[in-house]
C-alpha cells in the first residue's frame, strides 16, 4: 500500500522552475494563452513604437512625406510588419477589454471566463484578417 | 494601518503596494480606447484616405489635446506593463534597474517626438 502510494507520487511531474524544455508540454489553458499572448502583443507594440511614430510623423508632416508614407506602407516587407502590429493591437485591445470586465466581475466563473477566452483570441484573428485584406488591397 | 518602516528596513511588500499602478493601468486603457473610437468614427464618417482630411483632422486643437492624452496615457501604460515584465523575468536587481531606467528614457524620448510630430501639423 505505501510502496503503490510513493510510485503514484513518484511519476508526477514536479515544477518547481519551468524551464524551456517543460513549457513545450505545458498544456496552457485558454484564458493562460489569451494572457501570454496580450505579453507578447504589449511588447512587441512597444518596441516598435519609435517605427510607429516615425509612421505618423511621415503621414502628418506634409503632402510629400505623406507621399513617402504611402511608398514606405506599400512595400511588401513593411505590410507584413504592420499585419503583425495589427494583430498585436487588435489581441491586446480586445484582451485587454476582457480584463476590463474581469475586473468588474463580470464573466468570471470558470465556464464563462473560459469562453470569453476563445471568443477574444479569435476576435482577435477576425478583425486582423478584417484589416489585412484592406491592407493588402483585396477589397 | 501597518507602519511603513523608513530606511534599510523598509517594507516593500504587502497588500496595496502596486495598487495605483494598477488603477492607471486600467485608466490610461479607457483613455486609448476612447481615442480609438473617435478616430474609427472618423475613418467612417470621413470615409476616404487623403491627405488632406487626415491633416485637418489632427490640426483641430480639440484632437490634438485629446491625442496627446492618448499618448500620455500610452507611455504610461507601456511603463506598467514592461516595468512588469521586467519584475517578472529579470531577477538581478542591477540588471533589473538598468533595464527599467532605460524604459523610462526611451518612453520619454518617445513622448517628446509626439509632441514634436502633432504640434508640426
Amino acid at each position: 500500500m505505501v510502496d503503490s502510494q510513493q510510485s503514484v507520487k513518484k511519476d508526477r511531474p514536479v515544477y518547481k522552475n519551468i524551464g524551456l524544455a517543460q513549457l513545450i508540454k505545458y498544456r496552457l489553458p485558454w484564458a493562460g494563452k489569451v494572457s501570454i499572448l496580450h505579453r507578447i502583443s504589449g511588447a512587441a507594440l512597444f518596441l516598435m513604437l519609435p517605427f510607429l511614430l516615425y509612421l505618423l510623423d511621415q503621414s502628418l508632416a506634409s503632402e510629400l512625406s505623406y507621399q513617402k508614407f504611402q511608398a514606405i506602407t506599400g512595400h511588401f516587407l513593411v505590410k507584413i510588419i504592420c499585419l503583425g502590429l495589427i494583430w498585436s493591437f487588435l489581441h491586446h485591445f480586445c484582451a485587454g477589454i476582457r480584463y476590463l470586465l474581469l475586473d468588474l466581475e463580470i464573466g468570471v466563473e470558470k465556464v464563462d471566463a473560459n469562453r470569453s477566452a476563445i471568443f477574444v483570441f479569435f476576435l482577435g484573428l477576425a478583425l486582423t484578417a478584417v484589416v489585412g485584406l484592406k491592407l493588402f488591397g483585396l477589397y | 494601518m501597518p507602519i511603513y518602516q523608513i530606511g534599510p528596513k523598509r517594507l516593500v511588500v504587502g497588500a496595496h503596494y502596486g495598487l495605483k499602478e494598477w488603477i492607471i493601468q486600467r485608466v490610461t486603457a479607457i483613455v486609448m480606447v476612447v481615442f480609438t473610437v473617435v478616430l474609427l468614427v472618423d475613418y467612417c464618417v470621413t470615409g476616404s484616405a487623403t491627405y488632406e482630411g487626415w491633416a485637418a483632422l489632427f490640426s483641430n486643437q480639440f484632437m490634438k489635446l485629446l491625442t496627446l492624452l492618448a499618448f500620455i496615457s500610452l507611455f504610461y501604460h507601456a511603463w506598467i506593463g514592461i516595468r512588469d515584465i521586467w519584475m517578472d523575468y529579470i531577477k538581478p536587481v542591477s540588471i533589473r534597474l538598468t533595464l527599467q531606467v532605460l524604459t523610462v528614457l526611451y518612453l520619454v524620448a518617445c513622448a517628446a517626438y509626439a509632441v514634436q510630430i502633432l504640434w508640426k501639423v
